[in-house]
């Protein structure tokens, strides 16, 4: 059988572009698929806090230090109290040893108070992932920004570069920690350790790429602001009614 | 330059020593990165599954009511329907696991109530709250409240 030139150059043609399909499927379903068969790439992590529904409790902060073994004194999430004089340009912001045990009553009517649960806002376009020199830390395919804890060699550039304050220097591993967005539950169907212990339900764990999940009608029904937007961060905690003096 | 070419054994010897020190860097390099580095992104995909290994600390609801469905039912009914178990019970997959071996302890009522019921102004104005110091004197908020279902 003879192959011209042009026979050459269509065969080989056909060859490279099924191979680059091939390639680009891999990459978009997220490889081969773990035993447990969860799937990178059907989920976009996010949160939606609903600012009029927390209590201050502090059940999110003590569930998470428990869940994820945070030292005494550091904080994966936190819960601040904001209280508003009018006429006076800065609030008083309080969270005393992170709200885990609640805060001290205060009944001062003449104050606007409302509670502001934290966490990692899980940012899409993340200042931390973006200085860390030595890819330790990461925007998974599912979107969790995550610490290798085996590669961070302690430096602290994502500590300073986190516009949110939600990065520590573990003292006994000298390592950075944060919210994995509790990683290990949610990627085993089961919703994060502060979600899952909030007696209001003021946080929920959303899946921005499940057509079902309520985020979608949360979006469209409320309005919601990510904190600090003018970071241009790309957060995915999404905060219902927030007040404008929360920084 | 003639100087430099006659004396051309200077420029070899270091250049050998230059090329034999990166065959030895891009021999370490090879094998000290992992062959998946780079697969999703700037990291180590091994990552992931190190954050993924660490074990379950609460258990969940669903898990719960498995064998607590009494509870649960009474639950349902009140108040406090909306309120997961281990929101007031504790981690407790470990009792889930071997209910025999881990036998949970129960809660202090005192702290547990105050903390979510002591009147604060920055609390939603429908949520229910009190002022434990004059609501109750003292007595123990589970004498009179139900904590599964808190009506009196």
């Amino acid at each position: 059988m003879d192959i011209s030139r042009r026979d050459l150059f269509t065969i080989g043609g056909k060859l490279l572009m099924l191979a680059s399909v091939g390639a680009t499927l891999e990459q978009i379903t997220g490889a081969e698929a773990a035993p447990d068969a969860y799937k990178m790439a059907d989920h976009w992590w996010g949160m939606i806090i609903d600012v009029d529904k927390c209590i201050g409790c502090g059940n999110c902060v003590r569930a998470c230090s428990k869940e994820n073994g945070v030292p005494a004194g550091y904080f994966r999430t936190w819960v601040e109290r904001y209280q508003v004089e009018e006429g006076k340009e800065n609030p008083r912001v309080d969270s005393p040893n992170g709200a885990i045990d609640g805060f001290p009553a205060d009944t001062n009517p003449n104050l606007k108070s409302f509670f502001v649960p934290k966490l990692c806002n899980q940012c899409a376009d993340s200042p931390c992932v973006q200085v860390c020199p030595v890819g330790a830390t990461f925007i998974s395919p599912d979107g969790v920004v995550m610490v290798d804890e085996k590669y961070c060699l302690g430096c602290r550039y994502c500590v300073q570069a986190c516009p949110y304050g939600c990065r520590y220097l573990h003292p006994e591993t000298q390592t950075v920690d944060k919210c994995t967005l509790c990683y290990h539950r949610i990627t085993k169907g089961l919703t994060t350790a502060c979600c899952e212990n909030c007696p209001t339900g003021a946080r929920q764990l959303v899946d921005f790429k499940d057509p079902k999940d309520p985020v979608h009608e949360f979006l469209r029904q409320n309005k919601v602001q990510v904190l600090k937007p003018q970071m241009a961060t790309k957060a995915k905690v999404y905060y219902k009614d927030l007040d404008g003096s929360v920084r | 330059m003639r100087r430099l070419l006659n004396e051309w054994v200077h420029l070899v010897r270091p250049a050998a020593v230059l090329i034999a020190a990166m065959g030895v860097f891009l021999i370490v390099r090879a094998a000290v990165i992992p062959k998946d580095f780079g697969k999703y992104g700037h990291y180590r995909p091994a990552a992931l599954d190190l954050v993924r290994s660490r074990p379950i600390g609460y258990a969940g609801q669903d898990t719960c009511v498995m064998c607590h469905d009494d509870q649960a039912k009474l639950r349902a009914s009140g108040k406090h329907a909306h309120v997961a178990c281990e929101a007031c019970h504790g981690p407790l997959a470990k009792h889930a696991d071997d209910p025999g071996a881990n036998i949970p302890k129960l809660p202090e009522v005192a702290d547990l109530c105050r903390r979510c019921h002591e009147k604060d102004a920055a609390k939603p104005k429908g949520f229910p709250q009190v002022v434990t110091a004059e609501h109750n004197s003292g007595v123990a908020c589970d004498s009179c409240h139900q904590p599964h279902n808190p009506h009196l």
